[in-house]
């Protein structure tokens, strides 16, 4: 037997030791195991919904209860899984690692924060297990503060207490970057996944206070009956949309910067060639975070807002688009004349920018002021969102996951289950909702639990590719779990990827590196230019 | 020296690279508070814009020397925590706890004068949805005055009591020695709360106590 090497994975296995670590290895488990169980939970409710969408009647659930069923999904999936995946898994583990560090800043907030994010967890379940909330993820007054008879408060005090778990997150991150880069580090030879993280933790600090604010209002304004949101005391319930998509816009980069960072690394270690264009790369992350906080009106084109305004909004949402095109230009760049090798994290990385791509082009059809008052409320929209957020972002969090999977855990899965389900997924997905698109440009509504007959053929082809997409999510479980018995030993760097989180033992030392590292190079050393 | 240094947490190599941390962390947190509360100023210019007799009308009912009162004892207190900082930097550990100390009772005050201010307010009956007597046709709108003039001085009293605590903390601290001419990282930062919990009054006394009053 192979005795193994210190580790800290082996620092010690109680559970206690689990639960009070300030190591933000360990953190990085704790946030994996419990984003792992949201994810499902809301992939649940997701299979419900597909499989009463399965038949144009309302056969499986009343309205009443489709109306929960996506709003819990819709919760779950934004606040629980997409906006803390990446960041505080990956980011978590490895952003220390990739600067030379020894840990995050505040070591012991980073584990507040996890018990934030299990606290609002709990809050949210409880939500759902008395009842539910039929708002909708935007919880949009005056419905939910007048009208609607279910747990909004208990729903919004669970997302009002996650979000702080992301604030002091992107807080931690962003001195963790400015003042522990080892020697050597400067802000140019950052890894780029480094400075995904960082404008992420800008958004995440800076959106998510209005977030709260906003929903404390909505919470003592359906409490006490009166409130600036309430139109029949003359408040404004635009004024909440507006305050909603300053934090929700943001949170759409949120969700996305991180999965850019991931694939960039995928990338290049994958052709084994510089990122082509490495400062565009990092002034576009730059970008796309301020940019993002000035589009929010594009989701309000038909609430009532002026024309002007909404002509601003409309430029404004299509000059986000060039720093998103310059990124896949560039990964294209990097691809060209490579020597590419097709592992699973590459397979992901390359259908990441392809779903990423036709998300972020039908994003430009709502951006247009007049197509948009035909698409807004339909499947289009539908179809939109889950192809940045669940073709992108979940594609890239489950290919970053493979790649430093080695890292994470010492051993390597089986390459051949791994393809495999990353080509089940990309299939899956895109069966599953690229037929939106089309029931949405033919006028199907959201948010309804039966349709019209005609809809029938291209729900049942979505239906039907979610099943292929619910096996995907699945077969990583699976082999990724064997791997940990069975698995080979990884070895310091099993892909030949550069990167100082590469230099260091796998699994890496308590203290990240037996010395701190020096930095002489920029990112991406390859041979090849 | 070194003998009474303490050692750097753990991620940190040196005393100078954690207080940078802490000090950065601190401004990192204040910019989170100032949208935080931005979201309340912004509701009130829309609010006051769409209504704005309404809002003077409101205005009218806050009681502004004791506005004003509230402001000097927060400027003072501000000042001292200032002071306090200043006595460590020249090793006056002592006289910074007592400074502490002092800013501490102030910020008391400033909570105890509020509640007194608030008990008057519900004997007038100008709390919606609580007890709200006001009638006529601006008083549906004049409770939008008043739901914001709770919420912004009922999230900043919260801040203020937070503050109370953290300085009483310090204070101890800077009795117990543990603060140092070059060594006093949790005092610039708990200062730079203190001062945060300021600033944001002083936007506070002008919009809700002397608006339309003139
Ligand atoms: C397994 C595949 C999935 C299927 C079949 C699915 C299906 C659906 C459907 C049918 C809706 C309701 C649309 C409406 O009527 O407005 C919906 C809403 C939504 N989904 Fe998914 N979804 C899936 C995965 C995900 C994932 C992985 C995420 C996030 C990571 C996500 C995020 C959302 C959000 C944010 C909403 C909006 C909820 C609302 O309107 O309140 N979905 N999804
Ligand atoms: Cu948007």
């Amino acid at each position: 037997m192979h005795r193994a090497e210190p580790s800290y994975l082996t620092e010690g296995s109680t559970l206690a030791s689990w639960l009070t670590t300030h190591d933000h290895k360990r953190i990085a488990i704790l946030y994996a195991v419990a984003i792992t169980f949201f994810f499902f939970l809301g992939g649940i409710a997701a299979a419900l919904i597909r499989l009463e969408l399965a038949t144009p009647h309302g056969d499986l659930m009343s309205a009443d209860t489709y109306n929960k069923t996506f709003t819990f999904h819709g919760v779950v999936m934004v606040w629980f899984f997409l906006i803390p995946s990446i960041p505080n898994t990956l980011g978590n583990f490895l952003l220390p690692l990739m600067i030379g560090a020894r840990d995050v800043a505040f070591p012991r907030l980073n584990l507040f924060s996890w018990y934030l994010y299990l606290l609002g967890g709990l809050f949210t379940v409880t939500c759902l297990l008395l009842g539910g909330v039929d708002t909708g993820w935007t919880f949009y007054t005056p419905f939910s503060t007048l009208f609607s008879n279910t747990h909004v408060v208990l729903a919004v005090v669970g997302v009002f207490i996650v979000g702080f778990s992301s604030i002091l997150t992107g807080l931690n991150f962003i001195v963790t970057i400015h003042t522990l880069r080892t020697k050597g580090m400067t802000w140019f030879r950052l890894p780029l996944f480094v400075w995904s993280m960082y404008g992420v933790s800008l958004v995440m600090m800076l959106a998510t206070p209005v977030l709260a604010m906003t929903l404390s209002l909505l919470a003592i304004e359906r409490l006490t009956g009166v409130g600036i949101f309430d139109p029949s005391l003359g408040g404004d319930p635009l004024l909440f949309q507006h305050f909603f998509w300053f934090y929700s816009h943001p949170a759409v980069y949120i969700m996305v910067l991180p999965s850019m960072g991931v694939v960039s690394e995928l990338i290049t270690a994958s052709v084994r060639r510089k990122i082509f264009g490495y400062r565009f790369m990092v002034y576009s992350i730059i970008g796309i975070a301020v940019v993002g906080f000035l589009v929010w009106g594009h989701h309000m084109f038909v609430a009532g807002q002026s024309m002007y305004a909404s002509i601003v909004f409309s430029i404004l949402s299509f000059i986000i688009a060039v720093p998103s095109a310059i990124k896949v230009f560039n990964w294209t760049a990097t691809l060209y004349k490579g020597d590419i090798t097709f592992g699973a994290p590459m397979i992901y990385a390359l259908g990441f920018v392809g779903l990423f791509m036709l998300g972020g082009l039908t994003g430009l059809f709502l951006a247009a002021t007049a197509l948009d008052v035909n698409l807004t409320d339909t499947y289009f929209v539908v179809a939109h969102f889950h192809y940045i957020m669940v073709g992108g972002a979940v594609m890239a969090y489950l290919g970053g996951i493979h790649f430093w999977w080695p890292k994470i855990t010492g051993r390597l899965y089986s390459e051949g289950w791994a393809r495999f389900a990353a080509i089940l997924m990309f299939l899956g997905f895109n069966l599953t909702f690229f037929p939106q698109f089309l029931a949405g440009a033919e006028g199907m509504p959201r948010r309804y639990y039966r349709y019209p007959d005609e809809y029938a053929l291209l729900n049942v082809l979505s239906s039907a590719g979610a099943v292929l997409l619910a096996a995907s999510y699945l077969l990583p479980v699976g082999y990724l779990l064997w791997s940990l018995r069975f698995g080979e030993r990884a070895g310091p760097d099993p892909w030949g990827a550069k990167g100082l989180e590469w230099e260091t033992a796998s699994p890496p030392p308590p203290h990240n590196f037996e010395r701190p590292p020096v930095v002489t190079d920029g990112p991406y050393a390859y041979v090849h230019p | 020296m070194s003998a009474t240094m303490p050692e750097p947490a753990q991620p940190f190599d040196d005393l100078a690279q954690q207080h940078e941390a802490a000090q950065l962390g601190m401004w990192a947190f204040l910019a989170t508070e100032i949208l935080f509360f931005g979201v309340l100023f912004t509701g009130y210019t829309v609010m006051r814009v769409l209504w704005p007799d309404a809002f003077v009308a409101g205005s009218r009912h806050t009681d502004l020397p004791l506005g004003a009162i509230e402001t000097g004892v927060l400027l003072t207190s501000s000042f001292t925590a200032a002071w306090a900082l200043q006595a460590v930097k020249r090793s006056r550990p002592r006289e910074a706890g007592w400074l502490l100390l002092f800013t501490a009772t102030m910020g008391v005050a400033f909570l105890g004068i509020h509640g007194a201010e608030y008990r008057h307010d519900d004997l007038a009956g100008v709390i919606p949805g609580i007890r709200y007597d006001e009638v006529g046709d601006d008083a549906p709108h004049e409770a939008l005055f008043f739901v914001l003039y709770y919420v912004t001085t009922g999230f900043h009293a919260l801040h203020v009591l937070i503050g109370v605590g953290l300085l009483c903390v310090l204070a101890r601290l800077a009795f117990r020695g543990d603060f140092l001419p070059g060594n006093h990282a949790p005092l610039e930062v708990g200062t730079l709360y203190w001062h945060l919990v300021d600033i944001v009054w002083i936007f506070v006394f002008p919009l809700y106590y002397q608006v339309g009053r003139a």
